[in-house]
């Protein structure tokens, strides 16, 4: 494979075209995510023979996901959120002890720019999608920090932001949603009814709604998630990630991702086992592998890990064979569990995870004690998502502040109480 | 008796029509009449098992047929039969 250095001069932005991942068909650039034929996913047609960077040329470039722009669905200079991306992987020994694995890591989108979670990365994607297909109207169904991302990428880029969240949503992501200005609509009803909705406002109005008619370019974002660990790492991969699973799509473009850098010669040996964590009350991806079923079973949500909250994943089947083929597994965990993860991962790394993440360190806890992530596991786990947007489901199991007054004796006697 | 069955965009063009009226007791008659009219658009609504096609979703009513007997979910006269492209979300 070619891998001199790629052109940098400036470029109108344009989009690639699509291929159906089922059919096969192709089609132009445009606000369509599914093959008129089959019904399936279309992807962004990635040229064959074009030139890729090595090792040295993305190490120079800034530290955004931008930087492995040649796998990204564009062509020319991007316009919008240059900024995203290239967050932290940091060691975490301590948790690694607690899991019993060699060595562990906390791929931190918890911190995120500018929305502090991994959805950054598929809007960036779709944002400039829209730019390139001309569209002044962008959108999305979300259970939170999707329309935390749209709204504030849409708000910079100056579209007009139409967003669509279950009633019920946390107050946290909510504001943090309306105050980019955003029209903001709570929908009667679980996620799954507002993705119902919004995929007919799609037809209806015609607007760039970013998992629904972006989804083939909003998707790819997701696999920078890969990129950046195998850099991270020293250009090298883990033996094992651990995911959280809403719709499925980024354990799936997990895979894709670290397969493109192996054919890319970029890093060397074989691909992570993939494992996706969910909530015990509403896990249709993790029933779907361990039961072997055909198809999946769609489930109504009941759980506080809202974010993941999806009964009837889009990418259920896809993240089941990719985890699979991966050698992985899915694990799911439940409510209470999910909270010990978040204190777990705080105490033992400094990271505050939403309830995604918490779901994710319990999952990976539950694997170790399956004996499916071993004592000579190098395992990432990913947290997607920051505690602060979810505090209360924490706040009321963690101990009490005592008041004193400014005296010293008053903290004297707590030192003394508390050994 | 006759559901309105509302069709997506993608496959309205296979009928020429974004809704239709079709007779049956439960949603697979529905469903098997529209694709006996329309044996291209059947296509992606029933795959070779006769069961719905993996890429749709039914909504009887607004209600995920699949929570209610899939095709046996049965219908009244009035009944609204939404189909939705099943690749959307997440």
């Amino acid at each position: 494979m070619t891998t001199t250095h790629a052109a940098a001069s400036p470029t109108r932005l344009t989009l690639l075209p699509q291929r159906c991942t089922l059919c096969g068909t192709e089609y132009p650039a445009e606000a369509n995510a599914i093959c008129a034929q089959c019904l399936g996913p279309l992807e962004p047609l990635y040229p064959k023979h074009r030139v890729l960077p090595d090792r040295e040329d993305i190490a120079r470039r800034a530290p955004s996901l931008w930087r492995y722009r040649e796998w990204l669905p564009f062509s020319g200079e991007p316009v919008h959120s240059h900024d995203t991306g290239f967050t932290p992987l940091i060691e975490a020994p301590r948790l690694a002890a607690r899991l019993g694995v060699a060595r562990a890591w906390v791929k931190n989108d918890a911190v995120s720019q500018p929305t502090l979670s991994f959805k950054d990365r598929v809007v960036t994607t779709a944002i400039n999608a829209a730019h390139a297909l001309g569209l002044g109207v962008v959108g999305c169904a979300s259970t939170g920090n999707l329309a935390n991302a749209v709204a504030s990428h849409a708000a910079r880029a100056g579209l007009s932001a139409w967003i669509f969240i279950p009633e019920d949503l946390e107050p946290a992501k909510i504001i943090n949603t309306a105050v980019f200005g955003a029209n903001l609509v709570r929908v009667r009803g679980h996620y799954d009814d507002v993705n119902r909705l919004c995929a007919l406002l799609a037809d209806r109005f015609g607007w760039g709604i970013v998992n629904v008619n972006l989804r083939g370019y909003y998707g790819e974002g997701s696999k920078t998630m890969a990129f950046e660990i195998a850099e991270q790492l020293g250009w090298r991969l883990p033996t094992a990630v651990v995911a959280p699973m809403a719709g499925g799509s980024l354990v799936t473009k997990l895979r894709k991702g670290f397969g493109e850098f192996q054919r890319a010669e970029l890093v060397n040996g074989p691909s992570p086992r993939l494992y996706g964590a969910q909530a015990s009350g509403c896990a249709p991806i993790v029933r779907l592998v361990q039961s072997g079923a055909a198809t999946l079973t769609p489930e109504i949500p009941h759980t506080i890990a809202r974010s993941i909250a999806i009964g009837n994943p889009a990418d259920g089947p896809f993240a089941a064979k990719a985890m699979v083929e991966s050698g992985g597994w899915g694990a799911h965990v439940s409510d209470e569990e999910i909270v010990a993860g978040i204190r777990l991962l705080a105490e033992t790394t400094g990271v505050f995870a939403e309830t995604a993440g918490g779901t994710t360190v319990a999952a990976a806890v539950n694997l170790a004690r399956e004996g499916r992530l071993t004592a000579d596991d190098e395992v990432v786990l990913c947290i997607t998502g920051n505690g602060l947007k979810t505090t209360d489901v924490v706040r009321d199991v963690l101990p009490a502040a005592p008041v004193v007054d400014a005296k010293v004796r008053e903290v004297a006697a707590l030192v003394a109480e508390r050994g | 008796m006759a559901t309105t069955v509302f069709l997506p965009a993608i496959l309205a063009k296979l009928a020429d029509a974004k809704q239709l009226q079709a007779p049956g007791e439960t949603v697979g008659a529905v469903v098997n009449d529209v694709a006996t009219r329309f044996p291209d658009l059947g296509e992606r609504l029933r795959d070779s098992k006769g069961e719905p096609y993996p890429f749709v979703t039914f909504y009887l009513n607004d209600e995920d047929i699949r929570f209610h007997g899939g095709f046996a979910a049965t219908v009244r006269d009035g009944d609204e039969l939404t189909v939705v492209p099943s690749i959307a979300g997440g």
